[in-house]
């Protein structure tokens, strides 16, 4: 790694205030994407701000019909919540699939969405489930988080807090794994919300979208049947080494398919 | 460079570093405990998990100024003297390693494992240890020795 200065936040608005200031302050949450790309030498930040020390950013709770899950939360601890396996079970199930039970004692949801990776799944929990990201200057709707490529709707010196996860009907989340790596090659996360059906698509594309034509025949029936004659397009997935553009528009498919046979 | 403390296998230590030093570099190195491993440096092998705080954690992916103030534990720390833990007896019993460098990995991983399970099946095993990898066994001897560790701590704990 390339060295850098280190200090651990003493306050949300220290850390926001250090971010804001350049570019090349950078936090970190768990360190499971952000200490990797440091010792590959992907990134060269002056500084990292360790949110570690912050307990307010870290809890489960219920807020009325929503499960609000502190930033800082690891993913085990949403994996094995009795809070989280009661209300909104496939989210638990998704945590539960994340790397191996070394990176899931580590590894948190702030820092999952903040970065992006096409692979990551908490973006499809968040665009299906419809959550709303809060941060330490504003709620934003999910859906409008998530804006490219690694990018997000963040604004320098924006830290997200915390995450709300409207309770929903039913739901599941299936995921295609890289063998090697575990990430995401395409998962599909369908739920059964209270405003109508929300099928969210990661690792096929640059970043997190929604199978509209899949929710619209899913709304006339909810089954895996119904899904039988949708096909994704495959202009526009990604293409790699793992898998084609084609195969990954396959693989939406088989993936969605399966998520509703196992929803609950 | 900067000072950090912390609590390993129940003694307090402190050292100096550099920002970027790792909790492996800083274990090994400073420490001298070299029963941890580096297998593959990138956060796959699992033959560096050490326990932070009682949880099994990659301590190549952790900065050393991270554990500030933790309680750590390595595979040193397992044995009581000179008599080994369960787990790592039960993989002597079961010849659950061969060339030995993802063993201390293994166990650490085990270990956390049985705390969250006390009985795991040889199903929950093998995904438990989805972050460990092994050359040399073809993991049928590692999961045996698993089983028999778990039975042990049960019976001790």
């Amino acid at each position: 790694m390339y060295n850098f200065n280190y200090q651990k936040a003493k306050s949300l608005a220290e850390a926001s205030g250090a971010i804001g200031k350049s570019e090349d302050v950078k936090l970190l949450a768990g360190g499971m994407t952000l200490i990797p790309t440091l010792k590959q030498r992907l990134a060269k930040p002056s500084d990292l701000i360790d949110l570690g020390g912050l307990p307010e950013l870290k809890g489960i709770k219920s807020e009325g019909d929503a499960i609000v899950i502190g930033a800082m939360t690891r993913h085990i601890d949403v994996a094995e919540s009795a809070e989280v396996k009661k209300a909104i079970p496939a989210l638990a199930q998704l945590a539960h699939l994340i790397g191996d039970p070394a990176v899931r004692n580590r590894g948190t949801i702030g820092g999952s969405i903040s970065n992006n990776d096409p692979a990551a799944d908490y973006p499809a929990a968040v665009v299906a489930l419809n959550a709303t990201v809060i941060t330490n200057q504003r709620k934003i709707p999910g859906e409008q988080f998530f804006t490219g490529m690694f990018e997000t709707a963040l604004k320098p010196g924006e830290i997200v807090t915390a995450v709300s996860f409207p309770v929903c009907d039913k739901a599941n989340y299936q995921k295609f794994r890289n063998p090697a790596s575990r990430y995401a090659i395409v998962g599909v996360f369908v739920a059964k919300t209270k405003d109508g059906v929300r099928v969210a698509v990661t690792g096929a594309g640059p970043a997190v979208f929604r199978q509209k034509d899949m929710e619209a025949a899913l709304a006339k029936n909810f089954s895996a049947d119904a899904l039988k004659d949708v096909k994704q397009a495959a202009s526009g997935l990604n293409a790699d080494i793992h898998a084609s553009a084609e195969y990954r528009a396959h693989l939406v498919g088989v993936m969605a398919r399966r998520a509703v046979q196992a929803a609950v | 460079m900067a000072t950090v403390s912390m609590t390993v296998n129940g003694k307090k230590v402190s050292g100096t570093v550099e920002p970027r030093t790792l909790l492996v570099q800083f274990l090994r190195e400073n420490l001298g405990l070299t029963g941890t491993h580096v297998g593959c440096d990138t956060s796959q092998c699992g033959a560096c998990v050490v326990k932070v705080n009682g949880d099994g954690v990659k301590s190549c992916t952790l900065l050393a100024l991270q554990a500030e103030g933790a309680d750590i534990m390595t595979i040193e720390g397992l044995a009581k003297g000179d008599v080994l833990h369960p787990m790592q007896e039960a993989f002597r019993e079961h010849h659950g390693l061969q060339c030995g460098f993802c063993t201390p990995g293994m166990v650490m991983s085990a270990v956390d494992l049985v705390k969250h399970n006390a009985h795991p099946s040889e199903q929950q095993i093998r995904e438990w240890l989805e972050g460990n990898i092994c050359r040399c066994t073809g993991y049928h001897n590692i999961v045996k020795a698993i089983k028999a560790g778990a039975e042990a701590m049960g019976k001790t704990a």
